[in-house]
Parts: structure tokens; C-alpha cells; sequence
């Protein structure tokens, strides 16, 4: 879908119309409000900053204001078709279990994120020896909210030992798409399908 | 049409509230949850704007406490404007120009609606043999209202502090009668310190001598004394420690030094004994006995076999909830109760805590980021 953020865009794309969906950490709501104004999906979100929030429930959608790490849990099981977790999953405390809790609410999650293993990550610490500071990732180590840096290999790793099913993958650098065999090195941004 | 606030309090002036109030008798009694049925049951309440042709425009605001159906036209015995005048009227946030917005005085309560100073059959106001009432009593008599009025389904049921609570019973009790429920600085239960603050107010209206055992009226004197430090006790929760010290700090009342008396020294002590006088101008003792009874009854969950989720069973409606930082009398934490169990029975909630500084009482005063909440929500 064409204004969404390259990596929102491509999970718009795959929601089937009509679907029932909970993004967790939907931010401004931009991707909850395209979801229901061009796809007629039930639309509700969670997100942590109460300003967020507020400017979501202004625009009628259904969010809740809450954390991601305590509050899913109030969730029942398959509440929803599809759990987005997009750009949330490194700053959350335990990913781990986010991604269980993803997987029991929803029937399948999209989940994206910034790459921690991509060539410029990787050259500024072996360069510089300094903790990047990158287009993508352009908070200094001491105040970003990203706690949790993870690469894809390491996704792949953690859903593999969780015994998650990935369905599809999408590999980002700027707004283009790159092959999964480097996307390791040459993606700037990950989105993955998953089931059980 | 005669009216029981003109019965309520002993020395207060009559007024003519029929004059601004609409009065409906309701045709048949009302069964209460105390087992006893109520005859002869009116309700005041006022109107704003234009009911649809489908009567499908409709905005129930439900009142706090001590607040009544006068939400945004002036108040008849202060004179003051509606309680929230901010809120309500042509393009505001609950705007007249759409919809068509009806405030009901809940029953118990002294502003024209049955309560415990109107009149019992035997011609003498009920006083303390007034049945007590609950919370969804309140809301039966709001539904008995829509019914005479040929709503169905209310577009929403809007609610702060007491009124969330009826907002939050109507979708689980009447769950067809509304499609979206706004509650705002409420709770689904009383807590143990909401219901010994309540206990406070009502020891002191009970320890007025001039209380007399609620059979005060007629008689030249109620239980003024009593009524103002209940109202003292429970001003103070409505308040935030830091809104306190802000507005009134240690500061002396219209003096430099200290008496070294009993005097009001301190400006908060004034401002505390002007807020309990001025409110026995235009409340009845025995109301804020039984309306605070049935506050503190409220527990939506006991009323659905202990799990809140199952009050919500049956219903389809859209929920907003919305909770303030400084609000220590229903903090946010019941708030979230209430949207987990809105999240476990599967129903589309919003739900925010907004920052404001003026504790429980931030839902009636400027908070912008409410407006918009309150708008986007109700579309």
C-alpha cells in the first residue's frame, strides 16, 4: 500500500481483507487506520506512549494503552487473526516471550524490525568501535529505546528454537526488496510471517 | 408537576425546577436489587439538541455523585453553568449540533428525580425508610427513561466518576441499549479506601444532631454541620496532593501570622469549610447517604459470578476508558481491570491514562487531550 512505511506496507499487503488484527506497539496508528479504511479489517492496537494513544483514539481507532511485556498476557488465545509486532519486538524486555505471546493471540504474526547485522552496523563497529549510529537506528546507545538488538540470523535462530513456522519473509533496504541468502548482510529491515 | 426538591432541604428556598427540568412519572414501579419494587417513580432530566427521525442519535451522560442532570444548562439553585459545559453544546466535543444528549438525576439523588426526600405514598417524605438502591437501580431508571422516549439503542452512554459506573452497568446489564460506552475515571468495584472515605461522610451526617434519623424535613434544620465535613472529607479525594500544594501550599487566609486558634489559618482549611457550606445550598443529607451506599454496593464483577469479564458477556458495544495520572481515588489501575476484562470477552476497547494535574476531578476541568478522546471516540 502506497504512504505506509516500507516494512508497514508490505504487512498491509498480506492481511486478508476483513481480518481481525491487534498491532502491538501500532505507534500513530497509521497502519491500524489503513488496515480499516482500505481493508475493513477489525483494527485495535496496543501502544505504550499515552500521547500515541490519544491521537489514535482521535481517530476513532480502538487502542488501548499498555505494554507490550505485561500486558498481552491479558489476551485469551486466538483473539485475532493476524498479531503485528512491527519495529517493537528490540525494545521489548524479553522477545522471547513476546513472540509466544504473539503466536497464542494471534493465529499468525507479522513481525518487523531494524537489522542489527547489516554492513553499516557492522563496519562502524569494526571501524569505529563504537555502537552505531546509523539512518536507521539514529538514537546513541545510553537513550534508545532499543534494548534488545537483534540480526535476522538471530530470528532465525529463535524462532527455529521456539518451533515457529516462518511463512514468509521480506528483506528491506531502503524500499527495496534484497534476497534472502545476503539479507543478513545487505537488509536494513526484516518482516516475517508466522505461524504454529 | 410538582417536584420533590422542593421538599428536600428544611431552609433552603423552593425553587422551580420544573420550570427547566422535564419530569417523567414512570408508568409502572421499579423492582430494586434490594428486593423491594418503588411506585410512582419520577425522573428529571434534561434534553439538548434534536432526536433523530430513527431515534438513533442519542447520548446518555450519567452524573457523578453529587452531580445532577443540569450537565450543561445553568445550575437552578447556584446559578452556576452546567457541570460540563466544557464538554457538552454545539460543536464540542459531545456536540447538540448531532446529537441529541439526555442527563438523567439518578434516583436517590435530590434534583427533581425519587429520592429520599420526595414523597411515600403515606404523604410524608421517605427519609431513611427510602429503599436502598444500587448503581444498576440508577440504570434501571435511565433505561425506564429511554424507554418512555422511544430510544432503543443509544448511539452512547457517557460516564465520569459514579456516571462511568452506570455506563460501565448499562453495557453489561443492558447490553443492547447502547453501542459505545465512554467511562471516564471510574471503576467497576469500590476499593476498601473508597468505601471508608464514604463511611467518613456518612458518620459525620449521621452524627448531626439535626439529623434526627433522616426525619429532618419540615422540621427548620438539617444536618447542615454534618453534610459540609462529608463533603470537606471527600473534596480532599478529588484532589491531587500536588494540585493542593500548588493552589494553597501553606499559604494563610487573609492574615500574617498565626492565631494560634481554631480559625481557618490556612487557606485550604477556607477554601475546604466554603466547599462543605456551599454544597449543603443545593444537596440533601439523606441523598448523599444512599447515593453513597450504592456506590460502594458496586462491584460489577460480584454481580456476574466474580468474573468481570462475564458482566460483558453479552455485549457488542465499544468501550473507551480513560484514567488520570493524579487520580488516586479511582487510579489507573482500575481502569486497566476493566480493559483487561473488556480484552478477555473480545470487545473493542480504547482505552488511555492522560496526564493531567488535578487528581480525580481532572475529568470535569480543562484537559484538551480529553476533548479529543472524548470526540474521536463518540465519531
Amino acid at each position: 500500500m502506497t504512504g505506509l512505511r516500507p516494512d508497514l506496507a508490505i504487512i498491509a499487503d498480506h492481511v486478508s481483507p476483513g481480518a481481525s488484527v491487534l498491532d502491538i506497539g501500532c505507534g500513530d496508528g497509521e497502519l491500524l487506520a489503513a488496515l480499516r479504511d482500505r481493508k475493513g479489517c477489525d483494527a485495535r492496537g496496543m501502544e505504550l506512549d499515552p500521547a500515541n494513544v490519544s491521537h489514535c483514539v482521535a481517530l476513532g481507532l480502538p487502542v488501548i494503552q499498555g505494554d507490550a511485556d505485561t500486558d498481552l498476557a491479558f489476551y485469551p488465545d486466538n483473539s485475532v487473526d493476524v498479531a503485528i509486532l512491527s519495529q517493537t519486538l528490540q525494545t521489548t524486555m524479553r522477545p522471547d516471550r513476546i513472540l509466544d505471546q504473539l503466536l497464542r493471540i494471534g493465529e499468525r504474526a507479522f513481525v518487523s524490525f531494524p537489522n542489527f547485522g547489516h554492513w553499516r552496523v557492522r563496519t562502524s563497529l569494526l571501524w569505529n568501535g563504537r555502537m552505531p549510529v546509523t539512518r536507521l537506528l539514529p538514537v546513541a546507545w545510553y537513550e534508545t529505546p532499543n534494548i534488545h538488538h537483534l540480526t535476522i540470523e538471530d530470528f532465525r535462530h529463535l524462532v527455529a528454537e521456539h518451533g515457529i513456522r516462518v511463512e514468509k519473509s521480506w528483506f528491506l533496504s531502503g524500499d527495496r526488496l534484497c534476497s534472502p541468502a545476503a539479507a543478513n548482510f545487505r537488509a536494513e529491515h526484516a518482516v516475517f510471517l508466522l505461524s504454529h | 408537576m410538582a417536584c420533590s426538591l422542593h421538599h428536600f432541604h428544611a431552609t433552603m428556598a423552593s425553587v422551580p425546577l420544573s420550570e427547566t427540568s422535564e419530569v417523567l412519572a414512570l408508568a409502572s414501579p421499579l423492582a430494586l436489587d434490594g428486593g423491594q419494587t418503588l411506585e410512582n417513580v419520577r425522573i428529571a432530566y434534561e434534553a439538548y439538541g434534536t432526536l433523530s427521525p430513527r431515534k438513533d442519535n442519542a447520548i446518555l451522560i450519567t452524573h457523578a455523585l453529587t452531580g445532577d442532570q443540569f450537565v450543561a444548562s445553568p445550575h437552578p439553585i447556584t446559578g452556576k453553568p452546567g457541570w460540563w459545559q466544557r464538554m457538552v453544546g454545539p460543536g464540542r466535543p459531545i456536540d447538540t449540533d448531532r446529537y441529541y444528549v439526555i442527563c438523567a438525576n439518578v434516583i436517590g439523588s435530590c434534583m427533581g428525580s425519587t429520592g429520599p426526600a420526595s414523597l411515600s405514598p403515606d404523604g410524608r417524605p421517605w427519609g431513611m425508610r427510602f429503599p436502598v438502591i444500587t448503581i444498576r437501580d440508577m440504570v434501571r431508571g435511565h433505561v425506564a427513561l429511554l424507554d418512555a422516549l422511544g430510544i432503543e439503542r443509544l448511539h452512547a452512554v457517557v460516564g465520569g466518576s459514579m456516571g462511568g459506573m452506570q455506563a460501565l452497568s448499562l453495557a453489561a446489564n443492558f447490553p443492547d441499549r447502547a453501542s459505545a460506552a465512554l467511562v471516564i475515571a471510574s471503576t467497576a468495584r469500590h476499593s476498601a479506601q473508597n468505601i471508608a472515605f464514604h463511611e467518613v461522610g456518612r458518620q459525620s451526617i449521621m452524627a448531626d444532631p439535626s439529623w434526627r434519623d433522616g426525619d429532618y424535613y419540615g422540621s427548620g434544620k438539617g444536618p447542615d454541620k454534618g453534610l459540609a465535613v462529608a463533603r470537606m472529607a471527600a473534596h480532599i479525594t478529588y484532589l491531587s496532593e500536588a494540585g493542593l500544594t500548588e493552589k494553597f501550599g501553606r499559604r494563610l487566609q487573609d492574615r500574617t501570622e498565626k492565631t494560634f486558634g481554631f480559625d481557618a489559618d490556612f487557606q485550604v482549611e477556607s477554601y475546604l469549610r466554603h466547599q462543605g457550606i456551599s454544597f449543603t445550598d443545593r444537596f440533601d443529607a439523606n441523598s448523599y447517604l444512599y447515593i453513597t451506599r450504592a456506590m460502594d454496593y458496586f462491584d460489577l464483577a460480584e454481580e456476574h459470578g466474580g468474573l468481570l469479564a462475564k458482566a460483558f458477556a453479552r455485549s457488542s458495544a465499544r468501550f473507551c476508558v480513560v484514567s488520570f495520572d493524579t487520580d488516586w481515588l479511582y487510579p489507573t489501575s482500575e481502569s486497566r481491570n476493566v480493559v483487561h476484562a473488556l480484552n478477555a470477552a473480545g470487545l473493542p476497547v480504547s482505552f488511555v491514562e492522560l496526564s493531567a494535574p488535578f487528581g480525580h476531578d481532572s475529568f470535569l476541568l480543562d484537559v484538551p487531550a480529553l476533548d479529543q478522546v472524548v470526540a474521536g471516540f463518540l465519531g
